[in-house]
């Protein structure tokens, strides 16, 4: 998830560390597997916790990340987003205290069917101002806090997950009866034909309760959530041009995730994993997926596809996406959309559609 | 088209008395440049202070500043962005490099506040990624590294051996300042994990939690537009500046508003034909305030050229004593905002329409009947006199008021104003007694006459009068000021500079070496440690001094109040020394007990002490060297006084730079010290003085115009003497002795008007403006010279116009009995 | 064209009222010339002055041209000045720092009824063609005061009013100014009212009238 949006905020971050990084067009071509002096991401290596909720400062890219699909008293819908990014500007060995290269950005957000608040923050490591911790586990970025509440370090959840903006706010505690699930061939996601691939696990079983505070109001919400974990070394082939991404919680408990990476050629990439109830995670072909846009809304001056058709005939889906607010935008230093959607048809669901790119 | 014709009218009077035209501009002229001339000064000054201060945390930013340290850890920085506070760490201090001390501020870009100050933001990815790379960058202005012959790249190096960033040219930086990132700062500076002060971000953030419950008591708040320390500490600099000007200015509308009376006086027919013709008396003010609008803009940005030229003139020294005195950086060369000239022009104009207000209002009422009594001088003299003696008094007894309740400067420059106007006031009443007196003790016709005349001749030249006497009066105030004040100070810089070298070592290490090696020469009487540290007490910077306890301390070191066994005290740590400005400020007295913040807790001591530390402007405690060093182990063993065998000292300065390699500004002899000291005060007093200078001459120029304008409208009163076979000589040679008494009396008036203004200056002025009280000493061959001075700018400006009566052909004095004014 | 009708005038002085003007008649006609003559101190210039506006009557009333003088503000008044008078002093109230030919027009200026043919006339007529570049303290009492006429007549007034205008000239020089006047004023068809003490100079206009105890005769 989000590989694109780290992709190009950290490509301007890293670009600014770490010196003359040649731009996307001619630096990552052809770079194939080639992590530039970052640890490799290898097929095979098992995915190891508490251990691997923490960084791993020795690759290049980072993120934590959480959306939720949220509903009040009242029956009205609100999608949260909470993300904190990491980017190693340098391989090799990090510095202590300011000389780490260690770099840190926190996106949140707050959308509503007629509005959508976010904020955004960067912080440097090595100071204690944004970091993550394992034991227990708690990834923060100056108040923005995702912090576990349990005993047991390996368990994600019970977690509380706090962030605040000029206009808006929430707090919200997030419960699972279920561990995480590996996405990709087990925890191995590839993102291109040509090698560039990431460590993928997830933790889609939330049930998610607590309060949003929006215009002054603070708001009783319980819904679902769905954590990404996803580090990697490679940036993206430099013909990607964009990403569209889904995470579907289907009304059968069965829970969803895609992603298409467009390509200038039009070759487009196809993933996604089908994870049951009972936390088994299955790779869906490629051929097996089809995600058409249904049409376009004009979103901060641009045309973005915002309604979908989502078909895998051999799982027997066929669904119609729509979002909660056409404006989903992410006004922040790297923009995309991404916010709540609602899915009907052969089943219906709720989640989140990411979109870059555009 | 009318009004026009009116106008040229109008003006058809100047071209005919060119004289009166000149004194008229020349006096707007001089009033205006003095004022703006400081105006000029007083705001490039705060300009740099703003400017300096902006720089990454102070006017514009609000602030969290450390409670009683200098600095405060690191961790505060994580702990208060957790806790919802959008701050930016700063950590300043200041590197030598080569001969120069500089400013180092270390910065945190990406935290950094947008405005806080010209850095490399996530707004500029380029920027940012060369100050943020493993290399780092020091930025620099252009013109900084121009002046100081460095150049882009370069790796400086410290004194201490720190080596800097590659140097990066930064347009927009302040001058004199190096900018790094924090990280690299804090090893630079020596100040691993420590924080100046947080900036905070104004932009709107989420909630936070308060700050004593973050912070506790380490940070405190200052919002954003609070006076910084320097404005603080300069303020009383700025006013005495701004008393000057306005002094001058003052000066200025006298001469001013004697001429525009003359020329009313003179025009006063032409204004009755006319109404007589017609013109209404509104329409006749118009024109007039126009016309007099139109004067006022010419000889404004005449003026306003004068003051640009008065303050590129000044401006050096005033830069020189800010530095010496306050550590400010303001550039020498003179940047002037629009906002001057308008203000310039505008203070002309009012200023002119206050000068010309009573002569308008005259005009509004201009009687069209013509039955003027020429000689009902006596009778209206009388009421004048009796209006100017009340107004006087008044004014005396507001002064003595404002001296009685007022605390503040701003009083103490009021009573100041006060008794300088009640006394310029009160002087034609005062003259008018004495010619009363020389008149009814004179003989002889002709004497009688002169004393009769200057009487009546009093109401025209009285403001002129006035001006001698406001300038004269300052003048010896100020002289008699700077006086006591160099006295007094040359005294105590001989206590106080004790020792015959002195030796600042930044390493300690080498200190202890260069420590070890001394104390083993036999010409060396003693070793004198000495140390500082920085500290806030009450919110204010202090300095911490120490001091070696040791006789030539004991017996020397001046002392304005000290109790007995005082120096014991300091020795084991029970007492404290406490300069008299810091007392005054804080009201700590002989006998309180103050609390010092040290990094091992608080050190509550007695003040044992208070001593005088004129020039400094922050406040100081000394304290023994060794009980400093054992609460600040920071702060190092590294400044020594020597006592040294006489004759000795050119020996040890020569070893101890060979030896050690120590430059001139880690080593210093007492003399050297001392000049420079001095050399510091007069440039402090370079530009009241030539102020003073300015001011007397305005004065002398009020005097000149007056009585070249008198001259003319004189001759009725002089031609029947003549017709009655007074020689023109003669009556020349009585003038300038009338002429001449008059400016006597009033210089002798001047003399203990001007030590009242000395004494107000030491005792009110100086110690709220700068803390320290000093004796009055008054000077009299200084004032007998000023005397002179005064005699003979009067005896100048009465020449010229006498030596034309002189001259004067019979015909115009005819010209007095054939058409009747 | 000057029309003063039961006019008034008291003054309030420390030892009581003086009442200068007593019900006052007077009239001058278009081209007529009248001397005022009256003792020091009974109301001659008094009367001048009401006329001119100069100073306001207690009762009665003073019409010029059909227009009330009389009454009227303060701006009216001087654009009446300006317009309807001339005006000349004993002394003679010249601007000293303006030419005689900026004099000369001074008054024709401020009402803006400049005449150049008319001024070159009176100049002319008036003996001042060869001074106008001059300024008048270089010009003889006479000359000056030919100039003050001049300029009185150069705004084409009503009528003129004259208050003492010879008294600092000798006796030929004021008979030649004052003819000079009476024949300006009775070519220009305006009216002159002149004080004069001088029962010599009284007799060289076409009528007299005099001022005895605030009453005319």
């Amino acid at each position: 998830m989000s590989a694109r949006i780290a992709a190009i905020a950290f490509t301007v971050l890293a670009a600014i560390l770490a010196g003359p990084v040649p731009s996307r067009g001619q630096g990552f071509s052809g770079l194939g597997a080639d992590p530039g002096g970052f640890a490799p991401v290898v097929r095979g290596r098992a995915l190891i916790f508490p251990a691997d909720h923490g960084a791993h400062p020795e690759h290049r890219i980072e993120w934590w990340y959480l959306t939720a699909n949220l509903k009040d008293a009242s029956g009205n819908s609100y999608g949260v987003q909470w993300t904190l990014f990491r980017q190693a500007a340098m391989p090799g060995a990090q510095g202590e205290g300011w000389s780490t290269q260690q770099l840190w950005m926190g996106h949140a957000a707050l959308t509503s069917a007629t509005t959508h608040r976010f904020a955004e923050k960067f912080a440097r490591g090595g100071v204690g101002q944004a970091g993550v911790e394992t034991k227990p586990f708690s990834a923060f970025i100056d108040n923005w806090q995702m912090k576990a509440l349990s005993p047991d370090p390996s368990a994600l959840a019970p977690t509380e997950l706090t962030a605040s903006g000029k206009d808006f706010a929430y707090r919200l505690r997030l419960d699972s009866d279920r561990g995480v699930v590996l996405q990709g061939d087990a925890g191995y996601s590839v993102k291109s034909e040509r090698g560039q691939a990431s460590y993928y696990y997830s933790q889609p079983y939330l049930s998610v309760t607590g309060t949003i505070v929006l215009d002054g109001k603070t708001i009783e919400v319980t819904g679902q959530g769905w954590i990404d974990r996803e580090w990697s070394s490679q940036p993206l082939a430099s013909d990607q041009t964009g990403w569209d991404w889904f995470s579907l919680h289907l009304e059968s408990g069965e829970k969803v995730m895609l992603f298409r990476l467009r390509h200038a050629d039009g070759k487009d990439f196809y993933a996604g994993n089908w994870i049951g109830t009972d936390g088994k995670s299955e790779l869906i072909a490629a051929s097996a997926i089809a995600m058409t846009p249904l049409g376009t809304t004009q979103v901060a001056g641009r045309p973005i596809p915002t309604a979908w058709r989502i078909a895998i005939p051999s799982r027997g889906l066929s669904v119609e996406s729509q979002p909660l607010n056409p404006q989903s935008w992410m006004d922040t230093r790297f923009q995309y959309w991404e916010g709540p959607v609602t899915v009907k048809g052969t089943q219906n669901g709720i989640g989140y559609l990411e979109m870059t790119g555009y | 088209m009318t009004a026009l014709w009116i106008m040229r009218v109008l003006l058809s009077h100047w071209m005919r008395h060119r004289m009166q035209l000149a004194t008229l501009l020349i006096g707007l002229m001089s009033a205006t440049a003095l004022w703006s001339g400081v105006q000029a000064i007083n705001q490039q000054a705060r300009t740099s202070y703003d400017r300096a201060a902006s720089a990454f945390g102070g006017g514009n930013t609000a602030m969290l500043l450390p409670g009683d340290d200098v600095t405060v850890p690191q961790s505060l920085f994580a702990t208060l962005r957790r806790a919802g506070w959008l701050v930016s760490p700063v950590l300043e201090g200041r590197v030598r490099i080569g001969e120069r001390s500089v400013r180092l501020i270390g910065i945190e870009p990406l935290s950094l506040p947008r405005d806080a100050g010209p850095a490399p933001g996530l707004s500029d990815a380029k920027l940012l990624q060369g100050f943020l790379s493993p290399g780092g960058q020091t930025l620099i202005a252009p013109r900084t590294a121009a002046d100081f012959g460095w150049r882009a790249d370069q790796v400086l190096t410290t004194e201490s051996g720190e080596r800097l960033p590659p140097l990066q040219l930064a347009p927009d930086l302040l001058p004199d300042l190096l900018v790094a990132d924090i990280g690299f700062a804090q090893t630079i500076l020596r100040q691993p994990d420590r924080i100046s002060r947080f900036l905070i971000d104004p932009a709107p953030g989420g909630e936070r939690l308060p700050l004593a419950q973050v912070a506790g008591s380490q940070l405190r708040l200052v919002e954003a537009g609070s006076e910084s320390d320097l404005q603080r500490l300069t303020a009383s600099f700025h006013l005495n500046l701004t008393a000057f000007g306005l002094l001058s200015f003052l000066v200025g509308l006298f001469i001013v508003h004697s001429a525009i009376g003359l020329a009313f006086e003179q025009r006063l027919p032409m204004l009755r034909t006319l109404r007589a013709c017609g013109v209404s008396a509104s329409r006749l003010v118009s024109v007039l305030l126009a016309e007099l609008v139109m004067l006022a803009l010419i000889a404004g940005v005449a003026g306003l050229a004068c003051g640009y030229l008065i303050a590129s003139a000044l401006l050096p020294d005033v830069a020189a004593s800010l530095r010496g005195l306050y550590g400010a950086a303001v550039p020498g060369q003179l940047v002037i905002q629009p906002q001057w000239w308008i203000a310039g022009l505008a203070m002309c104009v009012a200023g002119s329409l206050v000068a010309a207000a009573g002569a308008l209002v005259r005009v509004l009422r201009l009687p069209l009947l013509v039955s003027a009594q020429p000689y009902a001088w006596q009778l209206s003299q009388r009421r004048w006199l009796i209006g100017q003696a009340l107004l006087a008094t008044a004014i005396l007894i507001a002064a003595l008021a404002a001296f009685r309740f007022g605390t503040s400067l701003l009083t103490a420059f009021a009573v100041l104003a006060g008794a300088l106007l009640g006394a310029a006031l009160l002087l034609p009443v005062l003259l008018n007694v004495m010619l009363r007196t020389g008149e009814a003790m004179s003989r002889g016709p002709v004497a009688l006459w002169a004393w009769a005349d200057s009487r009546q001749q009093l109401s025209g030249l009285s403001l002129a009068l006035m001006a001698l006497l406001l300038a004269l009066a300052v003048n010896v105030g100020v002289g008699t000021m700077v006086g006591s004040f160099s006295k007094t100070f040359l005294r105590w810089l001989d206590g106080r500079l004790a020792a015959d070298i002195y030796l600042v070592v930044p390493d300690p290490n080498r200190a202890a070496g260069i420590e070890a090696w001394l104390r083993q020469r036999p010409d060396i009487d003693a070793v004198l440690p000495a140390a500082r540290a920085d500290v806030r007490i009450g919110g204010e910077p202090v300095e911490l001094f120490g001091l070696a306890d040791h006789a030539t301390y004991r017996d020397l070191w001046p002392l304005l109040e000290a109790r007995a066994n005082v120096w014991d005290g300091v020795r084991d740590g029970r007492s404290v020394l406490v300069s008299e400005q810091l007392g005054r400020r804080l009201g700590i007295k002989l006998g309180d007990r103050v609390r010092l913040p040290t990094p091992s807790g608080d050190w509550i001591a007695e003040v044992g002490g208070l001593y005088a530390d004129y020039g400094n402007p922050k406040g100081q405690i000394t304290v023994n060297t060794d009980q400093l060093l054992q609460r600040f182990v920071a702060a190092g063993r590294t400044r020594f006084g020597l006592r040294v065998k006489s004759g000795a000292i050119p020996e040890v300065m020569r070893e101890l730079e060979s030896t050690f390699g120590l430059g001139r500004r880690d080593l210093a002899d007492q003399a050297t010290v001392k000049a420079e000291s001095q050399r510091i005060f007069n440039r402090t007093f370079a530009v009241t003085s030539v102020l003073n200078a300015f001011t007397l001459g305005v004065a002398g120029v009020a005097l000149f115009t007056s009585l070249l304008t008198l001259g003319q409208s004189r001759l009725p009163q002089l031609a029947p003497l003549w017709a009655l076979g007074v020689t023109r000589r003669r009556l020349a040679v009585l003038e300038l002795c009338k002429t001449m008494l008059l400016a006597l009396m009033t210089a002798l008036l001047a003399l203990p008007l001007g030590i009242g203004v000395a004494w107000c200056l030491i005792e009110v002025v100086n110690v709220k403006a700068f803390g320290w009280r000093l004796p009055l000493e008054i000077f009299p061959g200084e004032l007998a010279r000023l005397l002179l001075v005064a005699m003979a700018a009067a005896l100048v400006a009465t020449l010229l116009p006498m030596l034309k009566l002189g001259r004067m052909r019979p015909v115009a004095l005819l010209k007095v009995f054939a058409d009747e004014r | 064209m000057l029309k003063v009708s039961r006019l008034s005038k008291s003054y309030g002085l420390p030892q009581g009222t003086l009442s200068v003007l007593r019900e006052v008649n007077l009239q001058v006609a278009a081209g007529e010339s009248v001397a005022l003559t009256g003792e020091s101190g009974s109301g001659k210039s008094t009367l001048l002055h009401l006329i001119a506006g100069l100073d306001e009557p207690d009762s009665g009333e003073i019409v010029l041209d059909g227009k009330a003088m009389s009454g009227a503000s303060e701006g009216d008044r001087a654009q009446m000045r300006r317009e309807k008078l001339g005006l000349v002093f004993q002394q003679f109230n010249l601007i000293p720092s303006l030419k005689v030919g900026d004099n000369l027009s001074f008054q024709a200026r401020i009402a803006g009824k400049l005449d150049f043919a008319w001024l070159s006339e009176l100049a002319g007529r008036l003996g001042l063609a060869d001074m106008l570049d001059r300024y008048p303290e270089q010009l003889s009492g006479g000359q000056q005061q030919r100039v003050a006429i001049g300029r009185a007549l150069a705004v084409k007034p009503s009528l003129v009013l004259a208050d003492e205008p010879t008294g600092n000239l000798d006796e030929a020089t004021a008979d030649e100014v004052v003819r000079l006047a009476r024949e300006l004023v009775a070519r220009s068809g305006c009216a002159l009212l002149m004080v004069t003490h001088s029962t010599r100079l009284a007799s060289l206009l076409d009528r007299r009238v005099h001022l005895t105890a605030g009453q005319l005769t």
